[in-house]
C-alpha cells in the first residue's frame, strides 16, 4: 500500500512544556488510522500540526518533518494543507450560520462565471465573478448523496441544522474537495447518538474504500477497534503504542493510555480516621451546564477529613463538578453539606460555607497576572470576608502592613519564589503561580477545598511540592479535600478514593491500588462491559 | 395555529421596530406642521436624488462585518478638497464634476486604505475606531484647509480665501463652476415637482452595482468575513485585506456621494458639510431598519425617504406645537442620536445575549 | 563614565515605559516653552494659567477612573452626569442662593441627581455589555439633544437666566457672577512671584477629591471594582457580582462628573448649556490616556499626569503659536492631539494576554 502520509520524529513545546515529545506516525492510501490518548497526550497538537493552523506558528513553530505521498512538504496556512489534499473537520464546527449548505460546502472554494466587468479588469478582476449558484448546488448535492445525506436540503441555512447534521456538512465540504486525500476528523461522534454515529462510521467506511486516507480520532474505544485499521496510542506526548487493530483488545488500549510508573510514597498518618458515616458533602444527581465538561448526573458522599479524587477523560465532565458546586457554572441538583441543604449557584454562599475552590484556569480564574503576589493572595479574602482591612477617617481600607505580614508567612511556607511580595504574578514559573492559587486558598481558612489541575503545566520539583502541600493541609489541618486531575498517576499518590467520571457520570469509585486496566475502563465508560465479559 | 401568527406578527413587529417608530413619529410630524404636500414631496424626492448615494455607501462595511462606517466621513472631506481644486482651477459643468468626482475617488482609495488598515488593528472595536478616526481627519483636514491653504499650498483665486490670506474661506460657491451640473442635465417636471433624473440614475446605479457585487466572490467573501473572522481564515480567505477592500469600497463611494450631494445644494460649508454628513446617512440608514450587522438597499431608501420627511417637517411642527421652531431643530438632531444609539444598543444587547 | 551610562539606562528606561504619541506631546510642549521663552509672553503667567486649567478640568479627568478600572473603558457618555451637575447648578441659580454656599448647595443636589442617573444609566450599559464604549456615545449625544429641549421648556423663571424676549427658554451661557464665580480659585489665592499665582483653593479641591477615589479604591467595594475589571471571572470566584461592582463604578463616575462640571463652571465663570456637555467629553478621555492610561487600566497618577500635560499644552500653544500663525489654532491642535491619542489607545494590541 502506498504510504500517503508519514510525520516523522514530531516534537513541539507550548511556553517551555513539552507537548509532542518524536511523534511519528504514518498513514496509507485509503487506510483509517485510529488515533487514540488522554488529553494533553498530544493528539489536537499534532493535528493542529498537519493543518498547518496559525496557534503553532505562533508559539514557536515544531520540529520534525512532514513527508505528504512521498514529498518534504511544509504546512504553514491552513490553505497550504488544503492544496495538498488535506482535509479536517474540526472538534468546533467551521461553519458559518448565515450561509446555506451550499455556501459553507464551498467556503472560499466556490465556483464562479466571468462577467462583464470581470473581463475589463482582466487578471484583477477575477474576485469580481459572479457566483454560478446552479454549479455550486449540484457539487453540493454531489457531495451530500455520497455520504448518503440525501435528507439534508443545501438550500437550507445552516444555523437551523440540527447539530449532528453540521457535522455531516462538515464532511461535505471536505469531501467536495475533489483533491482530498487525507481526512482528519477530530472526535466527529462526541455531539452524536447511537445511530448517527453508526451513520458516520459508515460514511468512513465509504470513504477509505474510494481511497481516501483517514486520521480518526476519539476516545470511543469501541468505534476506533470497529472502524480503524491500525491504531496510534499517544500518552504524554509520545507514541506508546501502534499496530493493527486485530492486535489489540479494549482493554488493552485503555491500559496503554494511563498506565504509568509511579513511585510508591509513603503518606504520613492522619489524626482521625475517614469514616464513611462521617459525610461532609453529599450530592446527588448533580447537573452542571459547564461547555466542554457537561456533568449529567453525578451523586457521591465525600467523607470528612479524606482525600478524594476525581478522574476521567477530557471533556467527560469531571472538571464541571467542582465548578458547579462552586458556583461557577449553572448547576442543578440535591446537595447536603454538613447535614444541612447547600445552596448551589452561589460562589459567595460557598465561601462563606468554608468551601474553596482552586480552578484548574489558572492563568484565566485564579490570578490577577498583572497584580502583585500579595495582593492575589488576600483580594477575595479581602473582598468576600473583609479581612486585612482597618478603619481609616471613617472608611474601611485594606491594611497593606497586614497584607503584607500574612504574604511573606506564605511566601515562607510554600517556598514561592519571587522578587518579593510585590512583584507581578505574571512574572512567575507556572509551580510557583499554583502555590500563590494554594495560598490564596489556604488564606481563605477552607474546612473542604475543591482542587482541580493543581500541577498542569508545573515541572517535576514544583509538582511534589504542590502534593505535598495539600496532604500536609489535609493532615495537619483537617481540610476534605477534592482532587480532579487528568493526571492518575498524582491521583493515585495522594487520595484515599478515586472517582472516574465517564460521559457526564460516576462511572466507578476505585481505590487508588487497583489496576491501570480498570481505571482505563472505567474512564472509556467500558468497565462494566469488560467485567461482563470477564 | 392562531399562536403561530400571532407570535410571526410580533416578531416581524420587533424586528423592524425602529422604521415602524419613526414612521408613526414623522406621519404625526407630518400632521402637525401642516405643510403643504406637493412642497413636502418635491422636498422629498430631491433629497433621494441627492443623499441616497452616500447612504448607500455603508452597506458595503456592515455586510463585511466592520458595523456603521462611522469615517466615511473622510470620503466627504475628499470630496470636497476635490471641488476645491476644481473650483480654483475653472472647471465648470460635467467636465467639473467628473473631474472631482476622479480626483476625489483616488484620493478616497488611498484614505480608505489607511482606514482600512487602523480599523484591522482595533477588531473587535471598529465602530468607535472608526468614529474617532472621523474627528482626527477632521482636525488633519481643518489643519490643512485653514492654515495650510494660501501658505504651504497656493491657491489661485485669493477670493476664496480668508481675509487674513490664509486659510479656505467659511463658504465656498459653486455656482457659476459645478453647482447644478448633475441635476440640470435633465428636468422631469410632474405636477410643479422637479425631478432631476441624473443623480436619481447614479442612486439606481448604485443599487444595481451593490446587487451585483454582492453575488460575486468578492461579495461572497465580505459576508463570509463579516460573519465570523475566524472561520473565513481558517478557509483561506485574507480576512485583512478583504475588510481593506470594503471600507476602500465605501470611501470612494462616499466621495462620489458628497459630490452629488454639494452640486445639489450648491454651496460649501468648508468647515461643517462633511460633519454632519456621517451622523445623518447613518441615522437615515438606521432608520431605514438597517442594524450593526444586517443592511440593504431597502432599508437605505426607506431610511432617506423617512428620515428626511420628519427633517422637513420637524421645525414648522416645533413651531405650531411648542410655539418655538428651534424645538423641532433640537428634536430632529435628537431623533438623529437617538436612532443611532438605539441601533447601537440594541446590537451591543444582542451580543450580549449570544454569549450566554 | 559612569554618569552617560547611568542617562543611557534611564532613557532607555522612560522609552520603555512611555508610549511614544506621550514622548511626542511631551516634547512637543517642552518645545513651546522653549519657543515662549523667546517671545514676550510672560512664562509666570503661563503656568498661571495653566494651573487654573489643571485644577479646572481635573475632576472631569478623574471621572475616567472608575469606569476604566471596571473594564468598561472611558466613560463616553460623561455628559449624562455633567447634565446632573447643571442641574444642580441651574437650581441653585434659580433659588438666587448667592455667595460661596451655593457651591457646596449646587454640588450637593447634583449628587442627588447622579446617583439616580447613574443607576439607570448603568442598567443600560449592563444590557449592552461589550458594547459600551459606542453606546455611551450616542446615549450621551441623545440626552444633551434632549435637554437643549428641555432648556427651552422647563419653567425656570430668573430673569437673569432666561432670554430677555419672550421670558422663557434658558440662554446659551449664565454668568455665575455674584454666584460662586471663583469661590475655589480665590480661596487662600497667593502670589507666588510676578504674573505667578497659586489658585490653592481649586488645587486643594483637586487633590482632596483624588484623595477621595484613591481611598475609595482601598475599600471592599472598590477592591471589588478593580477585580471585575481586570479578571471577571476571578471577581466571581470572589464572591462578587460583577453587574454591582460595575454599577457602582459607572454611578461613581456619574457623580464625579456632575462635580466636575461645577468646578469648571465656577473656575470659567459661567455655566454652559445646549451643545457644551458634548465638548468635555473627549478631552477627558484624552487626559486620562495622555497621563499613561490604557482603555482597561488607569491610576490616579495617570488622571493627574494626563490632566497637567494636556492642559499645559493648550494653555501655551495659543499664545505661542498665535505669534506663528495667524488664526486660532488650538482648536485644530485640540482636535488632532485628544483624538489621535485616543486612537492610540484603541488601536494598540492588548498588552494583557489572557
Amino acid at each position: 500500500m502506498k504510504t500517503v502520509l508519514e510525520m516523522r520524529n514530531i516534537s513541539k513545546f507550548y511556553y517551555g512544556n513539552q507537548v509532542l515529545k518524536n511523534v511519528s506516525i504514518s498513514v496509507g492510501e485509503g487506510e483509517i488510522l485510529g488515533l487514540v490518548g488522554e488529553n494533553g497526550a498530544g493528539k489536537s497538537t499534532l493535528m493542529n500540526i498537519l493543518f498547518g493552523m496559525p496557534v503553532i506558528h505562533s508559539t514557536g513553530g515544531f520540529e520534525g518533518e512532514i513527508i505528504f505521498e512521498g514529498q518534504k512538504v511544509d504546512i504553514d496556512s491552513p490553505s497550504k494543507a488544503m492544496e495538498l489534499g488535506i482535509g479536517m473537520v474540526h472538534q468546533e464546527f467551521m461553519l458559518l450560520p448565515g450561509f446555506t449548505v451550499t455556501e459553507n460546502i464551498k467556503l472560499n472554494r466556490e465556483i464562479t462565471r466571468p462577467n462583464l466587468l470581470s473581463k475589463m479588469l482582466g487578471t484583477k478582476g477575477k474576485r469580481l465573478e459572479t457566483l454560478d449558484i446552479p454549479a455550486m448546488r449540484r457539487d453540493a448535492r454531489q457531495a451530500l448523496d455520497t455520504i448518503k445525506m440525501h435528507s439534508i436540503d443545501e438550500m437550507e441555512y445552516v444555523a437551523s441544522l440540527p447539530v449532528a447534521h453540521k457535522q455531516f456538512v462538515e464532511i461535505a465540504r471536505e469531501i467536495d474537495k475533489r483533491t482530498l486525500k487525507l481526512l482528519v476528523l477530530d472526535e466527529p461522534t462526541a455531539v452524536l447518538t447511537e445511530s448517527e454515529a453508526e451513520n458516520l462510521l459508515n460514511i468512513i467506511r465509504l470513504l477509505s474504500e474510494k481511497g481516501i486516507s483517514i486520521i480518526f480520532i476519539s476516545h470511543r474505544l469501541h468505534e476506533i477497534l470497529e472502524v480503524a485499521h491500525r491504531i496510534v496510542i499517544l500518552r504524554d506526548g509520545q507514541v506508546v503504542a501502534e499496530g493493527r487493530k486485530e492486535e489489540f483488545t479494549v482493554y488493552q488500549i485503555a491500559e496503554k493510555m494511563v498506565g504509568r510508573k509511579i513511585e510508591n510514597v509513603q503518606l504520613p498518618p492522619r489524626k482521625k480516621e475517614i469514616s464513611e458515616n462521617n459525610v461532609i458533602m453529599s450530592i446527588k444527581h448533580l447537573k452542571v451546564h459547564m461547555p466542554g465538561e457537561e456533568v449529567k448526573d453525578f451523586s457521591i458522599d465525600i467523607r470528612e477529613g479524606e482525600i478524594l479524587g476525581i478522574g476521567g477523560l477530557a471533556g467527560q465532565g469531571k472538571l464541571g463538578i467542582a465548578n458547579g458546586i462552586f458556583g461557577l457554572y449553572p448547576a442543578e441538583g440535591d446537595v447536603t453539606y454538613m447535614g444541612k441543604s447547600y445552596q448551589l449557584n452561589s460562589p459567595m454562599y460557598a465561601l462563606k460555607s468554608g468551601i474553596v475552590y482552586v480552578s484548574e484556569d489558572r492563568r484565566g480564574v485564579g490570578l490577577l497576572l498583572d497584580e502583585s503576589v500579595e495582593m492575589n493572595i488576600v483580594a477575595t479574602a479581602i473582598t468576600a470576608f473583609g479581612m486585612f482591612t482597618k478603619k481609616f477617617l471613617g472608611f474601611t481600607v485594606y491594611d497593606r502592613k497586614a497584607i503584607r505580614q500574612h504574604a511573606e508567612n506564605l511566601i515562607k511556607e510554600l517556598d514561592i519564589r519571587c522578587k518579593g511580595p510585590t512583584q507581578p504574578v505574571r512574572r512567575l514559573s507556572g509551580g510557583n503561580q499554583q502555590k500563590v492559587c494554594l495560598a490564596r486558598a489556604f488564606t481563605l481558612n477552607p474546612k473542604l477545598l475543591f482542587v482541580s489541575e493543581p500541577t498542569r503545566g508545573i515541572d517535576v520539583g514544583a509538582k511534589k511540592l504542590v502534593l505535598d502541600y495539600l496532604v500536609k493541609l489535609n493532615r495537619e489541618h483537617g481540610i476534605t479535600i477534592v482532587l480532579t486531575s487528568s493526571e492518575l498517576a498524582e491521583l493515585k499518590s495522594i487520595c484515599d478514593r478515586i472517582a472516574i467520571v465517564a460521559e457526564g457520570k460516576l462511572a466507578a469509585v476505585l481505590p487508588p491500588t487497583a489496576p491501570d486496566v480498570e481505571f482505563g475502563l472505567a474512564m472509556a465508560g467500558e468497565l462494566k462491559e469488560v467485567k461482563v465479559n470477564g | 395555529m392562531e399562536k403561530n401568527v400571532k407570535n410571526r406578527i410580533k416578531l416581524i413587529l420587533l424586528n423592524n421596530i425602529v422604521p415602524i417608530t419613526f414612521f408613526v413619529l414623522t406621519l404625526g410630524a407630518v400632521i402637525a406642521a401642516k405643510i403643504p404636500p406637493l412642497f413636502l414631496i418635491s422636498e422629498v424626492v430631491r433629497r433621494l436624488s441627492r443623499n441616497t448615494f452616500l447612504v448607500l455607501a455603508l452597506i458595503i462595511p456592515v455586510v463585511a462585518g466592520l458595523g456603521l462606517n462611522f469615517a466615511i466621513v473622510l470620503g466627504a472631506m475628499a470630496a470636497q478638497a476635490a471641488l476645491f481644486f476644481v473650483v480654483d482651477w475653472n472647471i465648470t459643468g460635467v467636465k467639473g464634476v467628473l473631474l472631482s468626482m476622479i480626483i476625489a475617488s483616488l484620493l478616497s482609495i488611498f484614505l480608505g486604505w489607511l482606514v482600512g488598515l487602523t480599523l484591522n488593528r482595533a477588531k473587535g472595536r471598529e465602530m468607535i475606531t472608526s468614529m474617532i478616526l472621523g474627528f482626527f481627519a477632521n482636525g488633519v483636514y481643518q489643519l490643512i484647509f485653514l492654515f495650510f491653504i494660501g501658505s504651504l499650498i497656493p491657491f489661485s483665486k485669493t477670493d476664496m480665501l480668508l481675509p487674513q490670506g490664509v486659510g479656505l474661506r467659511n463658504t465656498v460657491d459653486l455656482y457659476g463652476t459645478v453647482a447644478g451640473a448633475l441635476n440640470d442635465i435633465l428636468v422631469v417636471n410632474i405636477k410643479f415637482i422637479n425631478i432631476f433624473i441624473i443623480p436619481l440614475l447614479f442612486v439606481v446605479g448604485l443599487c444595481l452595482f451593490i446587487t451585483f457585487l454582492l453575488k460575486t466572490k468578492l461579495g461572497q467573501d465580505f459576508k463570509a468575513v463579516g460573519q465570523d473572522m475566524h472561520i473565513a481564515r481558517t478557509a483561506g480567505i485574507d480576512v485583512d485585506k478583504t475588510r481593506i477592500i470594503a471600507v476602500i469600497y465605501s470611501t470612494v463611494l462616499a466621495a462620489i456621494g458628497q459630490v452629488i450631494y454639494l452640486q445639489d445644494i450648491g454651496t460649501i460649508n468648508t468647515y461643517n458639510s462633511h460633519e454632519q454628513i456621517g451622523l445623518f446617512s447613518i441615522a437615515a440608514l438606521l432608520v431605514g431598519g438597517a442594524s450593526v450587522r444586517k443592511a440593504s438597499i431597502w432599508n437605505a431608501i426607506i431610511g432617506v425617504i423617512l428620515f428626511h420627511t420628519l427633517f422637513v417637517v420637524a421645525p414648522s411642527a416645533g413651531n405650531r406645537l411648542f410655539g418655538q421652531p428651534q424645538i423641532g431643530e433640537f428634536f430632529r438632531e435628537f431623533m438623529a442620536y437617538a436612532v443611532i444609539a438605539f441601533a447601537l444598543a440594541m446590537h451591543g444587547w444582542r451580543a450580549r445575549k449570544a454569549r450566554h | 563614565m559612569g554618569e552617560t551610562m547611568d542617562i543611557k539606562s534611564l532613557v532607555t528606561q522612560i522609552f520603555r515605559k512611555v508610549d511614544i504619541p506621550i514622548l511626542v506631546i511631551i516634547l512637543f510642549l517642552l518645545s513651546l516653552f522653549v519657543l515662549a521663552a523667546f517671545t514676550t509672553i510672560s512664562i509666570p503667567g503661563l503656568i498661571s494659567d495653566s494651573l487654573v486649567r489643571i485644577g479646572m478640568n481635573g475632576v472631569l479627568v478623574l471621572a475616567m477612573l472608575p469606569t476604566i478600572r471596571a473594564g468598561i473603558g472611558p466613560n463616553f457618555g460623561l455628559p449624562v452626569g455633567i447634565i446632573g451637575g447643571l442641574l444642580g447648578m441651574l437650581i441653585v441659580m434659580e433659588n438666587q442662593i448667592m455667595g460661596p454656599i451655593g457651591f457646596f448647595v449646587a454640588v450637593v443636589i447634583s449628587i442627588g441627581f447622579n446617583l439616580i442617573f447613574g443607576w439607570i444609566y448603568a442598567w443600560l450599559l449592563d444590557k449592552v455589555r461589550g458594547q459600551e464604549m459606542m453606546v455611551e456615545t450616542y446615549v450621551g449625544y441623545s440626552i444633551v439633544a434632549f435637554m437643549s429641549i428641555m432648556w427651552l421648556v422647563l419653567p425656570f423663571r430668573n430673569p437673569e437666566m432666561v432670554w430677555a424676549i419672550g421670558g422663557v427658554g434658558l440662554r446659551y451661557t449664565l454668568t455665575l457672577q455674584g454666584y460662586f464665580d471663583k469661590v475655589l480659585n480665590n480661596f487662600l489665592r497667593f502670589r507666588i512671584f510676578g504674573d505667578l499665582y497659586f489658585p490653592t483653593g481649586l488645587i486643594l479641591f483637586f487633590a482632596l477629591m483624588c484623595f477621595i477615589v484613591y481611598l475609595f479604591f482601598k475599600t471592599r467595594a472598590g477592591l471589588s471594582i478593580d477585580l471585575v475589571g481586570q479578571n471577571e471571572m476571578y471577581a466571581i470566584s470572589s464572591g462578587i457580582k460583577p453587574r454591582a461592582a460595575r454599577r457602582n463604578a459607572v454611578i461613581l463616575s456619574t457623580v464625579l462628573a456632575g462635580i466636575g462640571i461645577i468646578v469648571y463652571a465656577q473656575s470659567y465663570g459661567f455655566v454652559q448649556l445646549y451643545q457644551a456637555p458634548l465638548f468635555m467629553t473627549f478631552p477627558a478621555v484624552a487626559s486620562i490616556l495622555i497621563g499613561g492610561a490604557s482603555i482597561r487600566r488607569a491610576t490616579i497618577t495617570n488622571v493627574v499626569m494626563g490632566t497637567v500635560i494636556f492642559q499645559t499644552l493648550l494653555t501655551v500653544a495659543l499664545p505661542v503659536l498665535s505669534q506663528v500663525t495667524r488664526g486660532d489654532i488650538t482648536e485644530v491642535m485640540r482636535l488632532i492631539v485628544s483624538n489621535g491619542m485616543i486612537l492610540y489607545a484603541l488601536t494598540r494590541a492588548p498588552k494583557e494576554a489572557n
